[in-house]
């Protein structure tokens, strides 16, 4: 190296060091406390105690952690392609040329701008198994069919019951995908339409040009937001734990690993078993992210290439 | 351009320095206090009227002397901010916490043992009723000093008792009655859906833990849990009781159309249930949000047998000092002088609570706004007031009686399947605890007996 390649990088690096002391202090030494922490008795207030893989031990047989990764894992199993499906089908409708679609595609984001305990909250009412919009909407239909049927069906206390519980957080997830809507209009929008045109004038119908076409131009952005899904869902924590005022739910089935990690952290003083389940988190989303990223590679074309 | 690359190098030095600078900030540096005063930062986890109930005994305390000067912060979620306060090595003088969570702090090394200081200033268990200084003490050693204290009592609504045919003076003196006095309290509708309940366990079903003990159960002996002894295992069978009779559903439906506490819409102060346990807290949310003709009395709740009479919670708020505080000499001072008789009184009538004093003055009773009041004290003051037992892990158990709650309130596991899981988990959370304990118990010991 130069004498001037030498001060060009010094140069450099002092430009970025902004992100790079961030990214020490922010990023990397919180990795590696949480790494050293879960191997340790930790409180926050009494100095850490080495215990070796105590914590992981005491993970593998705690029945109430098993249950979180069960509910993450379901959770994330139907909210997380229901989303996918969801936005992307809104987002095509959307794309259609049709008067007033700046409305409608407004109506669509605007969940997304609300905050999460505001959501949650307005949800909770919403799902209210006694005054809930959805119960009142629901008891018609049933009263008639148990008229007919000379059944007794009555409708869920979608918050109370914990067969139901998590189909309620799942739909209040799906409320929120205008966020993945928007980048999807923006990938419909950069498809050339010569493309379509093209195919038009081979006598391709809606459906042909929309698997055809649309969708493997757009695989870039469809597996932006699987990844992005796949994040969040796993981390899921705010609205079922507003939603249930401490994050349980009815027999614990509304306990996520994020919650589960929070009450260990902040309720019962486990600041250690905390970082063990964190760092467990952490792998789950870091191997089934290579796994996304491995699976769809074949099925994600970049226009650069 | 070794000018153009000089002034870049510039502006990359003044970047990283500004960043170095916000990185390195962060530390409080607070200005002495003008007057030359010592500055006692005080934080407490209230806010609205009963944060102001402490300012004002904040500022007496101020007016009082001019050696000292308190300055109080409503902070709220204060146990977690606490813990990272102490954590971070930058705690307030005082804190106000609550005085089921003393055991976890203590054992943590968070707090400053308060004996000596105490013992300086005359302050003994005989100047409080017995139970709350007990709960300020943890592992031989005082913790902190009582603020608000309160116990729970059967509150009921007298009207719903009159049109249900009841003597309204006379609330159940057993859990036996109760249930009679429930049944006739049921109210429903003509598509047979409940509008209308006398005691729901549930209903608000802040002390999932504790039933046990108006049937002679307890939640641990000092050396095990005993979540699933016989006697809890009765409650949890009498909770079971509810379903059975009520519908499970129905009794969920019944509750989710229930509205907050603290709102007109409360179920009490709508008469869709005719009584519940409460604290003596209650007259102010009465006074708020029932409607005006409400009438209600308060008693001891019913128990199951004649050994379980007079069986309440007690509960209270303390003034710790946390460990590393700047002033404790000075922090104490404060706390010495909320504890006496004028202070304290000023502060309990506000916030709608006895005192924890042994003595109070002659016309407290007469004006305290609860006219209740004394139902509560005398409930302190009976032998069979009990508090949570001084675990670490306390909201852990708290939460898994509650999870057994609701599995038992929906039939979904039976009272003794229930208490078995709990019973399981905590014993061994007991036991990695206790382990724990024993681990740091002698240097803490050492380092405490060197306390100011």
């Amino acid at each position: 190296m130069t004498r001037r390649e030498k001060e060009n990088l010094r140069t450099g690096l002092l430009f970025i060091s902004p992100w790079i002391a961030g990214f020490l202090f922010l990023s990397v030494y919180p990795l590696v406390a949480t790494l050293y922490y879960s191997l340790s008795d930790y409180s926050v207030l009494s100095p850490a105690v080495f215990v070796g893989l105590e914590n992981y031990r005491n993970l593998a047989t705690d029945p109430i952690f098993w249950k979180s990764v069960y509910n993450t894992f379901f959770f994330a199993a139907f909210a997380l392609p229901l989303g996918l499906l969801v936005s992307l089908t809104l987002a095509i409708l959307l794309n259609f040329d049709l008067p007033g679609r700046g409305i409608f595609r407004t109506v669509f984001f605007l969940p997304s701008l609300m905050p999460m305990v505001c959501l949650a909250v307005l949800w909770q009412w919403m799902l209210n198994g006694d005054l809930g919009l959805i119960n009142n909407a629901l008891r018609p239909p049933l009263d008639a069919f148990n008229a007919l049927f000379g059944t007794n069906l009555t409708p869920p206390n979608w918050l109370q019951e914990p067969v139901y519980a998590k189909w309620g957080i799942i739909f209040t997830a799906l409320w929120g995908v205008g966020q993945a809507v928007v980048i999807y209009l923006a990938g419909l929008q950069d498809v050339p339409r010569h493309l379509y045109e093209s195919a038009e004038i081979d006598g391709a119908n809606f459906w042909k040009k929309t698997w055809h076409i649309t969708l493997p131009m757009i695989s870039p952005v469809i597996y932006f937001n699987l990844v992005m899904g796949l994040i969040g869902s796993f981390q899921v924590f705010a609205v079922p734990y507003v939603m249930t005022e401490g994050g349980d739910g009815p027999e614990r089935s509304l306990l996520f690993m994020a919650t589960y990690l929070y009450q260990n952290a902040f309720d019962y003083w486990s600041m250690g078993y905390a970082c063990a389940i964190g760092l467990v988190l952490f792998v789950v989303i870091l191997v089934l992210t290579i796994l996304a990223t491995r699976l769809s590679a074949r099925h994600v074309h970049y226009e650069g290439n | 351009m070794p000018r153009s690359s000089s002034n870049i190098k510039t502006r990359a030095w003044l970047l990283g320095g500004v960043v170095a600078t916000l990185l390195a900030a962060g530390c409080d540096g607070r200005p002495n206090d003008p007057d030359g005063r010592v500055v006692v930062r005080y934080w407490d986890k209230w806010s609205g009227s009963e944060a102001k109930a402490m300012q004002q005994v904040v500022d007496d305390f101020n007016a009082s002397q001019d050696r000292i000067r308190v300055e109080y912060s409503s902070v709220s979620q204060i146990n977690r901010k606490l813990m990272l306060a102490i954590g971070g090595g930058n705690p307030p003088d005082v804190a106000g916490l609550f005085g089921n969570t003393l055991a976890v702090y203590a054992e943590n090394n968070a707090l400053t043992p308060l004996d000596k200081l105490a013992a300086e200033n005359g302050v003994t268990r005989d100047d409080y009723i017995g139970v709350f200084w007990d709960i300020c003490n943890h592992r031989g050693r005082l913790w902190g000093l009582p603020s608000a204290p309160a116990s729970l009592a059967l509150v009921w609504n007298k009207k719903l008792f009159r049109e249900a045919g009841l003597d309204p003076d006379r609330p159940p003196q057993s859990i036996a009655e109760l249930e009679e006095y429930n049944d006739k309290l049921a109210r429903r509708d003509e598509n047979g859906r409940l509008i209308g309940a006398g005691l729901l366990p549930s209903e608000p079903g802040w002390w999932p833990a504790i039933w046990g003990w108006w049937f002679g159960g307890d939640l641990w002996d000092g050396e095990r849990i005993t979540a699933d002894s016989p006697k809890n295992i009765a409650a949890m069978e009498w909770i079971a009781s509810y379903p059975e009779r009520f519908g499970a559903r129905d009794l969920l439906s019944f509750r989710d159309g229930f509205g907050n506490f603290a709102s007109p819409q409360n179920a009490f102060f709508t008469g869709r249930v005719a009584m519940v346990l409460q604290g003596p807290w209650i007259q102010n949310f009465i006074r708020d949000f029932a409607p005006p003709d409400f009438e209600w009395g308060a008693a001891p709740f019913p128990s199951s047998g004649p050994d379980e009479e007079g069986v309440t919670l007690v509960e209270t708020d303390v003034l710790v000092i946390p460990a590393g505080a700047k002033h404790p000499r000075e922090a104490f001072e404060f706390i010495r002088y909320a504890n006496t008789q004028g202070p304290m009184e000023k502060l309990c009538i506000a916030q709608c609570k006895f005192s924890p004093l042994k003595e109070h003055s002659p016309d407290f009773l007469q004006r305290h706004p609860n006219p209740q009041i004394g139902t509560f004290l005398e409930l302190a003051k009976s032998p069979h007031a009990r508090f949570v037992p001084p675990l670490t892990f306390w909201v852990m158990y708290e939460n898994d009686m509650k999870q057994a709650f609701g599995k038992v309130w929906t039939g979904a596991a039976s009272p003794r399947e229930a208490l078995a899981e709990v019973q399981s988990r905590l014993q061994a959370e007991f036991e990695r605890r206790r382990a724990r304990w024993d681990r740091v118990a002698a240097v803490l010991q050492e380092g405490w007996n060197k306390q100011p």
